[in-house]
């Protein structure tokens, strides 16, 4: 092995990397695209559900009932229905997520009978949102009923039965139960995983496909030089990119920052080996680009996506997803960077976590180191 | 005659095209396997629903009252309790670990509260880092709360003036949830995991058909045989089209079969629709060909078309709950109004009368992308 070498492969990646426009683009233009896209374009918060209300009795009661749910930030009434035809109308187009309808003589059933009925039309066809609306609109109508017995109660003159039992909830780790606080972190990890082995996945497929692989076998850089000369540039550039999502995370989106900033990029470099050696792994396996770079985009876009609890969480896979997401690299670190940045967890909790990424890094690396053969067949 | 031979120009060309896609086993795969994937991952592994939130108790009450109100929380398949703790560092190191998620606290002198009639509070902490799942799970136990309170209430009114409880006024919310009423998130995330898979497969393929041709530097041979470009265009673009098709019905099938996707609209509805969207991811493709020289520079090019449109399709994430500037941007994306089309057609059964704006939409991006494209397909083989 030899330094002078590897400084060589090293320089000639470098250089290779910095004449090519678009590597660049990856480099510092993908970060931030995604940073952006991610950051303001995944929310969960769901408020303003566009509302319909159709009133068929047209009573003071009626009216107080709807202006709980005018009150409330979580629903926005689009439209007042005239005819029940109407209200359909507008669910089936989409106009609407949630039509409230009151049935006529309701404050007649309310006086005279004690119960009365309201109806709730949902287009369930995004279920999470109909759930969340649904879980609203149900609060919403259980605290006007309170309020109708506490003031028949009065009527009455029984004593006023105080709501009985309140939670006091303390929301930690994310005070302001933003989903900003929970998905940036998440994207440091996409974005390491794209320009990870996005980025390597193409420098040996390269090689071959130009066929300047020849050329290389036939200088005296041996195959371990080469791989570490070619792997470091990228290494360098994961950490930069690091940095910069770490950076704008907590100074731009404003994400509480918890834990230690070594421990960060700590596990960072550890997850950057991973990434990086599985895109040198298609790399050297594929031999042309296109199919390395696919293969490392399935494998790290898709998984760090949809595996990692970046948006779903995991608790909630089946179990059997949930053990196909423990091979994943991704998932231990997203877990991670919540912890450090959300909670500010010692190493010693995180230890399980770090020793997962540990093992997977070491096996990738021996196969990587394995799979590259400096010779034409 | 002259329409015959260039019938049979387009056939020999979308005979190589599909000799030269399926001949690589890895592009086999890649047509094939990506789609599948996408499919069980998303009908398994995508869901926002809230279940079996791990919840940790201390119950310094100790009452009859208080282990009432944690019962109420055991019954829900909403909670999962998996651990009664002793000490409040119990509760605070559960939740650094992770291992639960909610930690409910009842303080001593619940139940003397609540006979005195003062209203009593428990101290409730969540796990906020997702915070989707903590404002769910907030929202249960708000109701689990007014639940307990009525049935306290009830109780003691049952006892106290027995002949009024039943006319005690009580307002009920009825919910329907219409064209998924079970409120399955499979439902939700299959139709639209043709849109995307449609738009990989054509835009990405299509751009890099393309690409490798000019690469290799076969188009010039390509040039000099008697094919036109509207020709050539056609030729690479059809094999694409039908592995497209092949796909979605093959995703339509998965989805109606194994995960009971029902599909309630019309086929002819989401044919114009699809074949539309399809167009517009054509014109996406030749574009993205016209712009990059290399096969790597269209994989970077075609990467960072695909992300956004995505993310900002409405695809996992609602669009309504975005910046306003994004929603504006989003509604030049194609995968958006395909998105819509798809969900309406299969869950709520919409007709022409309901999509037509979307479609009409499809169409609009795809005359545009399909002319810029097929303007500057031109000047890029100079």
């Amino acid at each position: 092995m030899s330094l002078r070498r590897i400084f060589a492969m090293m320089r000639k990646e470098v250089i290779q990397i910095w004449r090519d426009p678009l590597s660049l683009l990856v480099i510092f233009a993908m970060p931030i695209v995604q940073l952006i896209i991610y950051g303001y374009g995944v929310n969960l918060d769901i408020k303003h559900i566009p509302l319909c209300v159709y009133d068929r009795d047209a009573t003071q009661t009626s009216q107080d009932l709807l202006k709980h749910f005018q009150a409330t930030d979580y629903f926005s009434i689009v439209h007042v229905g005239g005819s029940y035809r109407d209200i359909v109308q507008r669910i089936d187009r989409g106009a609407c997520t949630v039509a409230v309808v009151v049935p006529p003589q309701f404050s007649e059933d309310l006086q005279a009978h004690g119960q009365a009925p309201v109806q709730a039309l949902l287009d369930a066809s995004d279920s999470n949102t109909a759930s969340i609306g649904m879980g609203y609109a149900l609060s919403i109508v259980q605290a006007y009923s309170q309020g109708v017995q506490i003031e028949w109660q009065q009527r009455n003159g029984m004593p006023p039965a105080t709501p009985n039992v309140t939670f006091q909830p303390r929301t930690w780790f994310n005070e302001d139960l933003e989903s900003m606080a929970n998905i940036v972190p998440g994207v440091v990890a996409m974005v390491m995983a794209v320009v990870g082995a996005f980025l390597t996945s193409l420098t040996i497929a390269r090689e071959w496909e130009r066929g300047t692989m020849e050329q290389l076998i036939a200088t005296p850089v041996r195959k371990l030089e080469i791989q570490i000369g070619k792997l470091i540039p990228y290494f360098v550039i994961g950490m930069m990119d690091t940095a910069l999502c770490a950076g704008a995370a907590v100074w731009w989106f404003g994400v509480p920052f918890r834990g230690s900033w070594s421990v960060l990029f700590a596990c960072s470099a550890l997850f950057l080996i991973v990434v990086l050696s599985l895109g040198y792994l298609f790399s050297v396996t594929a031999k042309t680009q296109l199919a390395a770079s696919q293969f490392a985009l399935l494998t790290t876009l898709l998984p760090t996506f949809l595996l990692s609890g970046f948006i779903f969480p995991i608790d909630q896979m089946p179990v059997f997803v949930q053990w196909i997401t423990r091979i994943l690299p991704a998932r231990y670190y997203v877990s991670i960077l919540r912890n450090i940045f959300l909670k500010g967890t010692p190493v010693r909790i995180l230890a399980e976590n770090i020793l997962a990424l540990g093992i997977i890094a070491v096996l990738l690396i021996i196969r990587a180191t394995r799979a590259f053969q400096k010779r034409l067949e | 005659m002259n329409f015959l031979s260039a019938m049979r120009r387009i056939g020999h060309m979308v005979n190589k095209e599909f000799i030269q896609t399926l001949r690589a086993p890895q592009m086999r795969w890649l047509l094939f396997g990506p789609p599948i994937i996408q499919m069980l991952v998303f009908g398994y592994a995508a869901t926002l629903d809230v279940r079996n939130v791990t919840m940790s108790v201390l119950d310094f009450d100790n009452t009859q009252e208080s282990r009432e109100l944690v019962a109420h929380f055991s019954a829900s398949r909403y909670f999962h309790l998996n651990s009664y703790a002793s000490r409040p560092a119990e509760l605070r190191y559960g939740l650094d670990r992770g291992d639960i998620l909610a930690a409910l606290e009842i303080d001593s002198g619940f139940a003397q509260r609540l006979r005195d009639g003062q209203g009593a509070t428990v101290q409730v902490v969540m796990d906020c880092s997702n915070s989707n799942t903590a404002l769910v799970a907030l929202g249960y136990i708000n109701q689990i709360g007014a639940n307990f309170s009525h049935d306290y209430q009830f109780d003691q009114m049952q006892r106290t003036a027995p002949e009024k409880v039943s006319s005690l006024p009580q307002v009920d919310l009825e919910v329907r949830p219409w064209f998924n009423e079970g409120l399955e998130s499979q439902w939700y995330f299959v139709p639209g995991v043709i849109g995307n898979v449609m738009l990989i497969l054509v835009m990405m393929l299509t751009a890099f058909a393309v690409v490798r041709e000019r690469e290799i530097g076969t188009l010039e041979q390509i040039m000099v045989t008697p094919i036109r470009r509207w020709e050539f265009i056609l030729g690479k673009t059809i094999p694409f089209f039908l592995v497209g098709c092949f796909d979605a019905t093959l995703i339509a099938l998965v989805g109606t079969f194994w995960f009971g996707v029902p599909f309630r609209g019309k086929v002819g509805v989401l044919a114009v629709g699809l074949v539309a969207f399809i167009l517009a991811a054509l014109g996406l493709g030749l574009f993205l060909s016209t712009v990059s020289k290399n096969q790597q520079q269209a994989m970077i090019a075609s990467f960072f078309f695909t992300m956004p449109m995505i993310t900002l399709s409405g695809f996992g994430t609602p669009i309504a709950s975005m910046p306003p500037l994004l929603q504006k941007v989003s509604y030049a994306n194609p995968l958006l109004h395909i998105m819509v089309i798809l969900r309406s057609v299969y869950l709520k059964g919409s007709g022409f009368d309901v999509v037509w704006p979307e479609i009409a939409a499809l169409v609009g991006i795809a005359v545009f992308l399909l002319t810029i494209s097929v303007l500057r397909f031109h000047k890029s083989l100079e």
